[in-house]
């Protein structure tokens, strides 16, 4: 157990490597073994990933479990492993939606299992990985590897203009990724000329004094590289692309886990690394979110495809979430942090429903469907819990990731925060009227084809039942009692906050000494 | 947990296992989950009658259950306020719930959804006694908009017919415009006073600056209209008649479209402190009470009349509040849950013997039929009308005698008016379907309703008799004013009494328009003096307004839904797809155009195309370790 609890963040990246490993040698033919085998190996890999949480020590900013071994000593390179609270539960999140995008690929992935099976678990150890790195190298490393599995997920199990739309978004990431690279190593570059030493610790670059002027170049180059992973308008469009083709469980682990890395860089790289620049230019990114989440909700609102309509409003979700974190009150990015966990729980269960429905009826065209609320009362009643924790329902999880952010940012920006505000209007426009028209309006009237589908549509089985099923218990637990989130989260918000205005204070001071300043 | 404050949790959490056990198991209590639901419901009520007189013969209290949301500097917990205000509104709540709760049994009875309608019905009483529990806005904020979500699925119950499921996303969104008012007014607030917490807010509002102050009024009492459907946010309530009937009574009538005024009774002391936004809410009430009133004037649906007078009649509750007459305003707001509770329960009751019609042109002469049905209509109706001793008289002539006293003429004038129509349009009601010649369709067979439903009239009937005494005029040394204001004492005096006019010589004015407007729709409809198609012809462009209500989803609908989703489309179809993808697209093709070639290459061949990516990335980071 002492082995265990030391090693900890190491077993849970690597254990669903060893996963493959133990799935290597299993016959292809033999499909039904594999998936049982991996659903249960992610499973065991969740429950694992829960004693983070029972050991995790609340009421402190510093990182847990931590372990530091050279790597690459010539480049100052370390296998630097950490968490903190918000990484805490994003890995949390990354373990339990593999687990419920496993579970939930019974019934449609049904060629090339075992790639399949295979692919998501390594995907799992790039994921974990990501977000346990604390050296900017390692970090690096495990964020390119992770489009590779999930570019052969949208290409090989998609759907329509699967391979189109896993191009674009390789291309499109990787394009943003490579800019990125480029700035760290030239933060590395300025920490070695000031420094005399080569080092990709996280915690060392932190202290890298840069001035103003590049501080803003390189923080653009950051910027492109999380604000596509975001993404953020108008970064967005290779998103709606690869959600619409991906599987079920593309779609999931993509809106679940993938785009939370893109906020997740800016909280622990681009905005610490670079602070005096995020400070500068913070105003500006929230005025682009507040546009992203208009925008992405006007255009869900005329969506004619279901699955496309949720996509779009991700780039709704996000927007709020990017307003939260670049406000920069301790308030708001509590709430843009638990909105990170409420997207991936209620956005992966709108994708898992979506996926049923499409499962079932053969199309995801708003106009096919209707009537499902007849057939299917367990799914309607599960599917409109999950809707509306995205509309933000007070009660369940969405609204205090959404409130917190708004009340938060208002102290910052109130007249964007109005404007953002205005967002829950047309969330409840967009989501409720999908719903109408999905599940309860008389299809009669509708195109003929697809009437045979509705007629044997089927509820939710007992698998699907337990996928969802944790989601679901989330989204009210969350929403009635979020302290042992919310708890978790803010020693580290706060202390990423006092870092933020050290710098603050400390470039006001060189500003005055250097006359730089107007008053 | 002491005595009060376990009898304090217990009221909201007999509703809220209610919603739980009919919702899981429903289908296992078949019939029984009606009668346990109605059970509970009255333990609640028991429970809120013990806890109204510990409150009145000692003092009032708050109680903490848990820490709810602890983030920087906002610390809100799940907290209770139990004082005069609250502990009223949680007799009434409960009392009229329990009621509708019995007579839904025999209303839903062969209802295949008998349960899951149960378990809604409790989770709105949940949440509703939770609105009024809350002592922070937050939690205030979380179960207004819980009440409206529980009114979204019982609007739309009978989910197959699109009018319904329209009419509930309907009543969501309308909604959802005034708590975006509400909310942001909560984030002003709390960024003014750093607090959610009630009596923190209300202990600064005197030290805070009026325009402050003005602005944050404002901006709560556009969740006030919303919610209690005043103009112009009232669109939704009359198309919200697509969900059961008594959903109507309890929901559209009694409890939840009464939020905004308890909100404002609730917040008197920030309300007190801007004249402006008091104004602004008579004003609004004012408009309200008449324009509704005319709307409901033409009406055939019987439904939809009655919806349009709780419109009116929450009209005169905002013209209380805004004249800081908050304690006339909580006696209109008691008074109508009962007796409009009473009419739409009745209507419920025709509706059920008339086999779910609507229309006052296929009733008439059901008097005879249905004695019960009609006798209580009749109370309820005048009630509505301010006869005495019916308790309609009672609480609206508390308004409107203050609204003279304190120099709102004009309001006043209006107010009488008002009056007049209501009476008018509630007995051509009453006349059409009860009294005039049988219009109704040979084939169906008419029948009173059953006990289960009648009985809960009856009781209704009984209290709109007899509630009113509790504000006999003088009002302000009536028993009900005495027990209530007290809590309204840091109310800021901004609309002191100028005028003295005798109650009896105002009451006469009040009660002399009911009759004026009863003795005309007596005229029309029974002695048919005149021929009601000459009015229409000779008012026509006025009848055309009003039986068009002010053709206000017309306006809408051409001013702002049409023209949005024209821009929503274009932002998609234009902006999304050729200007910011084109661009995106357009730079990938200049740089060698791999899309386009990745488009022509099947699967197996893009393993080499990645790995010549792959071979880039190591390429550049190799470059990068080398120099």
């Amino acid at each position: 157990m002492a082995f265990f609890m030391k090693y900890i963040l190491t077993i849970l990246i690597f254990f669903p490597a060893v996963a493959v490993l133990i799935l290597l040698p299993i016959n292809k033919k033999n499909e039904g073994l594999l998936r049982n085998l991996a659903t249960l190996l992610s499973l065991v890999e969740f429950i694992a990933s829960y004693y983070l949480f029972i050991y995790f020590k609340p009421d402190t900013y510093k990182f847990q479990f931590i372990e530091k071994f050279n790597w690459i000593p010539s480049f100052g390179a370390s296998y630097f492993l950490g968490i903190d609270g918000v990484s805490l539960f994003l890995i949390l999140l990354t373990t339990l939606l593999t687990f419920v995008s496993l579970l939930s690929s019974y019934r449609y992935i049904k060629d090339h299992v075992k790639e399949f099976v295979i692919l998501m678990l390594l995907l799992e150890t790039f994921m974990i990985g990501t977000f346990a790195a604390l050296d900017v190298l390692l970090f690096y490393v495990f964020w390119e590897f992770m489009l590779i599995p999930m570019y052969f997920i949208i290409g090989m199990w998609g759907t329509g203009k699967r391979i189109y739309s896993a191009v674009k978004f390789f291309l499109y990431t990787l394009a943003g990724s490579l800019i990125m690279l480029f700035g760290i190593i030239y933060i590395f570059i300025i920490h070695y000329e000031q420094t005399g030493n080569f080092t990709f610790n996280l915690m060392r670059l932190y202290n890298t004094h840069i001035p103003v002027g590049l501080q803003i170049l390189l923080f653009i180059a950051l910027f492109l590289g999380f604000a596509i992973k975001v993404p953020i308008f108008p970064f967005h469009t290779w998103l709606p692309d690869a959600h619409t083709e991906a599987p079920t469980a593309g779609s999931v682990i993509l809106a679940g886990v993938l785009l939370k890395f893109g906020i997740y860089g800016f909280f622990r790289f681009a905005i610490p690394l670079l602070p005096n620049a995020a400070l500068i230019l913070a105003p500006y990114i929230v005025v682009i979110g507040v546009i992203g989440i208009l925008y992405g909700a006007f255009v869900s609102i005329v969506q004619k495809d279901l699955k496309r309509l949720v996509a779009f409003s991700s780039v709704s979700h996000m927007g709020f979430i990017m307003v939260g974190l670049f406000a920069l009150t301790a308030v708001s990015i509590n709430g843009a942090v638990y909105q990170l966990l409420n997207h991936g729980i209620d956005t992966g269960a709108l994708f898992l429903f979506v996926g049923m429905i499409y499962e079932r009826m053969h199309t995801r065209q708003i106009k096919d469907l209707g009537g499902i609320a007849k057939k299917a009362p367990i799914l309607t009643v599960l599917f409109l819990t999950s809707v509306l924790a995205s509309v933000g329902l007070p009660g369940l999880n969405g609204f205090i990731g959404e409130f917190l952010i708004l009340i938060g940012s208002f102290r910052s920006y109130p007249v964007l925060t109005i404007i953002a505000t205005s967002g829950i209007i047309f969330a409840a426009v967009y989501l409720l009227w999908m719903f109408q028209r999905v599940m309860f309006q008389d299809p009669h009237d509708q195109t003929a084809p697809y009437d045979h589908h509705l007629e044997f549509f089927d509820d939710m089985n007992l698998r699907e039942i337990i996928t969802v099923l944790p989601l679901i218990i989330l989204m009210f637990l969350m929403g009635f009692y979020p302290s042992p989130f919310l708890d978790r989260i803010g020693p580290s918000v706060l202390h990423f906050l006092t870092m933020l205005n050290h710098h603050k204070i400390l470039y006001n001071a060189i500003k005055i000494k250097t006359g730089l300043s107007n008053a | 947990m002491d005595f009060k404050t376990s009898i304090t949790w217990l009221i909201p959490l007999f509703p809220l296992a209610g919603w739980l056990l009919w919702g899981l198991f429903g289908r296992y209590f078949k019939g029984f989950s009606g009668y346990l639901a109605s059970a509970f419901i009255g333990i609640s009520f028991i429970l809120s009658v013990i806890l109204f007189f510990i409150v009145a013969y000692s003092h009032g209290f708050t109680d903490t259950l848990y820490p709810w949301v602890h983030a920087g500097t906002l610390k809100v917990g799940v907290s209770a306020v139990i004082d005069r205000l609250s502990v009223i509104m949680l007799v009434m709540v409960t009392g009229v719930s329990t009621l509708v709760h019995i007579y839904s049994i025999g209303y839903m009875q062969d209802d295949k959804g008998f349960s899951r309608y149960f378990s809604f019905l409790n989770l709105f009483v949940f949440s509703m006694i939770m609105l009024v529990m809350s002592n922070n806005v937050l939690l205030l904020y979380v179960f207004w908009e819980a009440v409206g979500f529980c009114s979204y699925i019982l609007i739309g119950f009978w989910y197959e017919k699109k009018s319904a499921s329209d009419a509930g996303k309907k009543a969501f969104i309308v909604n959802r415009v005034g708590d975006f008012g509400f909310a942001t007014g909560i984030f002003l607030l709390f960024m003014s006073t750093k607090t959610l917490n009630y009596e923190k807010i209300f202990a600064m509002v005197p030290t805070m600056p009026t325009l402050t102050v003005t602005v944050i009024a404002l901006l709560l009492f556009a969740g006030a209209v919303g919610k209690s459907a005043q103009f112009p946010l009232h669109v939704w309530l009359p198309d919200a008649m697509e969900g059961p009937t008594p959903v109507s009574a309890l929901i559209h009538a009694a409890t939840m479209v009464t939020a905004g005024v308890y909100m404002i009774a609730r917040f008197h002391v920030l309300f007190s402190y801007s004249h402006t936004a008091s104004e602004v809410v008579l004003i609004v009430g004012t408009f309200t009470a008449f324009f509704a009133a005319f709307i409901a004037l033409t009406q055939y649906d019987i439904k939809r009349i009655v919806a349009y007078s709780t419109v009116s009649q929450l009209g005169y509750m905002f013209m209380a509040v805004g004249i800081g007459s908050y304690t006339a305003g909580m006696f209109h707001l008691i008074s109508h849950a009962i007796f409009k509770g009473l009419l739409f329960l009745t209507a419920g009751s025709v509706m059920h013997g008339l086999s779910g019609e609507l229309d006052l042109r296929k009733m008439g002469g059901l008097y005879s039929k249905m004695k019960t049905t009609a006798i209580t209509f009749i109370v309820g109706g005048l009630a509505l009308s301010g006869i005495p001793p019916f308790s309609g008289f009672f609480s609206k002539d508390a308004i409107l005698a203050d609204v003279y006293n304190k120099g709102f003429y004009f309001a006043w004038v209006i107010g009488e008016i008002t009056a007049l129509m209501t009476a008018f349009y509630i007995f051509r009601l009453i006349f059409l379907a009860f009294f005039s010649e049988s219009k109704v369709d040979k084939n169906l067979h008419v029948h009173e309703s059953p006990k289960i439903m009648t009985v809960p009239m009856i009781i209704m009937a009984f209290f709109a008799l007899t509630i009113g005494f509790l504000g006999i005029p003088p009002f302000n040394h009536s028993v009900f004013y005495n027990f209530l204001n007290v809590d309204f004492q840091n109310a800021k005096n901004f609309a002191p009494a100028v005028n003295g006019m005798p109650w009896y010589v105002l009451s006469s004015i009040s009660v002399a328009a009911g009759l004026i407007g009863i003795y005309i729709a007596y005229l029309l409809y029974i002695k048919k003096a005149v021929d009601p198609e000459k009015i229409k012809t000779i008012f026509k462009p006025v009848y055309a307004l009003s039986y068009n209500k002010v053709y206000i989803d017309e306006i809408y609908n051409f001013l702002i839904v049409k023209p949005l989703l024209v821009f929503f489309d274009f932002l998609w179809k234009v902006v999304d797809i050729k200007i910011i993808d084109g661009a995106v697209n357009g730079i990938a093709g200049a740089f060698g155009s791999f899309s386009v070639k990745a488009r022509k290459i099947q699967n197996g061949m893009l393993m080499s195309y990645l790995l010549t990516i792959s071979i880039g990335v190591a390429a550049v980071l190799f470059y990068y370790f080398i120099r």
